[in-house]
């Protein structure tokens, strides 16, 4: 046990202490955040500042149609303006009426103009000339407004789980797609560390100095609790990370949106109630917190550190049977793989129906579980299939780890050639 | 009293009787040698003295008890053949994590390393990386590893490959001083120059098999063939006596081969008479490697699958 301890924590010092971890844990967070408020930032300010436009309005038809709003575009109604000389007179484009057909008018441009300023110059014509018809027909535009906004929001339907709490589809949906993609790269990420260990150490040849002093599964289990334990500590520290610089982003959002949020906490009923009071995005905040975190991120852990204990054997396994040519490994790793893909595709495909057949056998069959069973997770599967589910991973991963023990036990001293399924078969049912 | 005891060891692969029963004794305080030619299952041999493989059957006793791998390993030191060190780590916490796997405390083993660094004069090399080290400084720093926790069983499979002659003599050294100190050594090479300079006791493995087994003096006696040099200036054609016969003849020197039954001193006796002068007179002992091939010599070089 001393000795298990020992590579422990020789496997976890050697790994946190790599610049990699360092830099992988704590700027991924930062990345992700800088990718997010980079992708907000430029979505917002990818329209070009205001544009001055010239028009030539010579039947005076839109002049008293378009009214310049806050929009991007401002139309000059200038008669003096032409296409020789807007640009001299400060203008942006000049929008003049094409002789050959009368719908359709040009715009000049020193350069090519953005499609976002040709289609907002083309709605700005087609709804002046809507309203246009709209009046003569005798329908007033304020009047038409209000009826428009007042039926698409009239009205409205929340899903209610039976504590009375709001169930948002989409976030359940988000939650489950992120956590179940997040155990899914962590356990190739992961997985692969542990190969590479014991493909380094074979092909370093200190397997067998190690083996003189500890037991092949000591060496072994030592290797994949070190790596868990990296594992773990980068998963938490981004936890951290991240829920520290999504506290400092609420800092910047309007107050006023925190305090329908309180408001909102404070009564639920209100959410339904006063719909067109509250912003979405405070019903938003809302909904995330109402989510059972403690919950949630207690599964993932679980999940995380079971299906790593459950395919990191393996890994390892595969490991052991290779030689320097990483070649075999990938050919060795592809079965190990495809469950793991499996998993995913499951998930992928029958998030909409969280509980359906496919849904509920991959969460209780241990190869796909980990990733199946976290995309079901914020839809509060029932108490049984959850402890169904962790139990059969539980015995998943002894039994992997005892097969992989056996395979790892005799693989890691064999140089010169590769093993075939048919040899390892063989170790696993050897005493 | 022996320290080790090998009892009818039989280890079988898919394909091969790599130990096919073996048996022998090792006395404390020996410098024994294992040898046998490429794939003759020494590797296999060690493996279950040393507690990586279990044996198909037989018993491996150890310092009087039945070998228990668990706990008898840490007065085991073994220096594999395939040997190598983590590349990434640094040198001195290596040979601190080695010697703490084997039940040292980590201030005991620091003492120990600085102690043995200051012998190898590898004092400096405390915090580089085992990537930076030259192969012959790998290989000093695993014999370091290999002896560190004072081991009473000592394993070394071909300990000198990769060292130039000053550094295979400093390791020399060492091993004659480990063994005085009452550790036992086995040695497992097929350069029989060195196995002839340093062990006292020898086991000549082929094919699975035990084919030899004796000190490395009572191997010789077994082995010779009643050859003896004579050193006199004298012409071949005069010398003919039916209780010799000529080998080879130098110059300066005869080599003559005794027949059965034939005194030195009948040989003497007749140079002698013969008025010839004779400035040496000595017995020629076979040299192992001379034994080594005449043994190994007509089985087949390369080992055969066999079905089993």
């Amino acid at each position: 046990m001393n000795k298990i301890w020992l590579i422990i924590k020789r496997e976890y010092i050697t790994r946190v202490r790599n610049k990699t971890f360092l830099l992988s844990t704590f700027l991924l967070p930062i990345v992700i955040v800088l990718f997010i408020a980079g992708s907000i930032f430029l979505s917002v300010k990818s329209e070009e500042s205001r544009k001055r436009i010239a028009f030539s309005d010579t039947s005076e038809f839109f002049k008293p149609l378009v009214k310049n709003d806050s929009s991007k575009i401002v139309f000059v109604f200038d008669a003096g303006a032409d296409t020789l000389n807007y640009t001299k007179k400060g203008f942006d484009g000049f929008v003049y009426q094409d002789d050959s057909a009368s719908h359709h008018f040009i715009l000049r441009t020193p350069k090519a103009a953005s499609m976002g300023t040709t289609s907002s110059i083309e709605n700005r014509l087609n709804e002046a000339y809507q309203n246009y018809q709209l009046e003569r027909s005798g329908i007033s535009k304020t009047y038409l407004d209000s009826l428009k906004k007042a039926s698409s929001s009239y009205f409205s339907v929340d899903n209610k789980g039976d504590d009375a709490k709001i169930v948002n589809a989409g976030l359940n949906y988000a939650v489950g797609f992120g956590s179940g993609i997040l155990i899914y790269i962590t356990m190739f990420v992961f997985g692969a560390m542990v190969m590479r260990g014991v493909m380094e150490e074979k092909t370093n040849r200190i397997a067998e100095v190690m083996v003189s002093s500890v037991k092949p599964f000591q060496l072994m289990l030592g290797k994949i609790l070190g790596i868990g334990a990296v594992g773990l500590t980068q998963l938490l520290l981004w936890i951290i990370l991240m829920s520290v610089l999504s506290v400092a982003a609420t800092a910047f959002l309007p107050s006023d949106i925190m305090s329908q949020v309180q408001q909102i906490q404070n009564n639920p009923a209100m959410a339904s109630n006063n719909t067109a009071q509250l912003s979405e995005s405070a019903k938003m905040i809302a909904n995330v917190s109402n989510l059972n975190w403690p919950m949630i991120i207690g599964c993932f852990i679980f999940y995380f550190v079971g299906g790593f204990l459950f395919y990191s054997s393996l890994f390892a396994a595969v490991g052991s049977v290779v030689n320097e040519d990483p070649q075999e490994a990938q050919s060795l790793m592809l079965p190990i793989m495809m469950p793991i893909i499996f998993g995913f595709i499951i998930l992928s495909s029958n998030l909409n129906s969280p509980d359906n057949d496919a849904m509920f056998w991959g969460s209780i069959i241990p190869f796909t579980s980990p990733i199946v069973m976290m995309g079901r997770i914020s839809t509060s599967p029932p108490f049984w299939q959850l402890a169904l589910s962790m139990v059969s991973l539980i015995g998943g991963f002894l039994f992997t780890t005892w097969m992989a023990g056996k395979i790892y036990r005799t693989g890691i001293l064999m140089y010169g050639k590769k093993a075939s399924w048919k040899e390892m078969m063989k170790w696993t049912f050897r005493k | 009293m022996n320290i080790l005891e090998l009892q009818n060891l039989k280890k079988y692969f898919a394909t091969q009787k790599a130990v096919d029963d073996i048996s022998f004794n090792i006395a404390q305080g020996d410098i024994f040698g294992l040898l046998g030619p490429n794939g003759a299952g020494k590797t296999t041999l060690l493996r279950m003295i040393t507690g990586i493989f279990y044996p198909d059957s037989g018993e491996v006793v150890f310092n009087g008890r039945k070998f228990d791998p668990i706990n008898d390993t840490a007065y085991i030191g073994y220096m594999p053949e395939e040997r190598g060190l983590y590349k990434k780590m640094k040198i001195g916490e290596q040979a601190v994590y080695l010697a703490q796997l084997k039940g040292l405390s980590k201030a005991e083993a620091m003492t120990k390393i600085k102690a043995w660094f200051v012998k190898f004069e590898m004092e400096s090399w405390w915090n580089k990386k085992v990537e930076d080290l030259s192969k012959g400084m790998s290989q000093k720093l695993q014999f370091v590893t290999t002896v560190l926790h004072e081991p009473k069983l000592i394993i070394l499979d071909e300990p000198f490959s990769g060292l130039d002659p000053v550094n295979a003599n400093l390791i020399k050294d060492e091993i004659f001083k480990l063994a005085q100190n009452g550790s036992t050594i086995i040695f497992s090479t097929h350069r029989m120059e060195q196995v002839e300079e340093i062990c006292n006791h020898i086991v000549l493995v082929n094919k699975g098999k035990k084919i030899l087994d004796g000190t490395v003096k009572q191997v010789k006696q077994d082995f010779k063939e009643n050859m003896y040099r004579i050193g006199a200036s004298i012409a071949a054609e005069d010398i003919q006596h039916p209780a010799f016969e000529v080998i080879k003849h130098n110059p300066e020197e005869l080599l003559l081969k005794l027949s059965a039954g034939t005194k030195t001193n009948d040989v003497l006796q007749y140079f002698i008479s013969k008025n010839i002068t004779v400035n040496t007179f000595s017995e020629v002992l076979p040299s192992l490697n001379e034994i080594f091939i005449k043994l190994v010599e007509g089985t087949k070089t390369a080992r055969q699958f066999q079905e089993i």
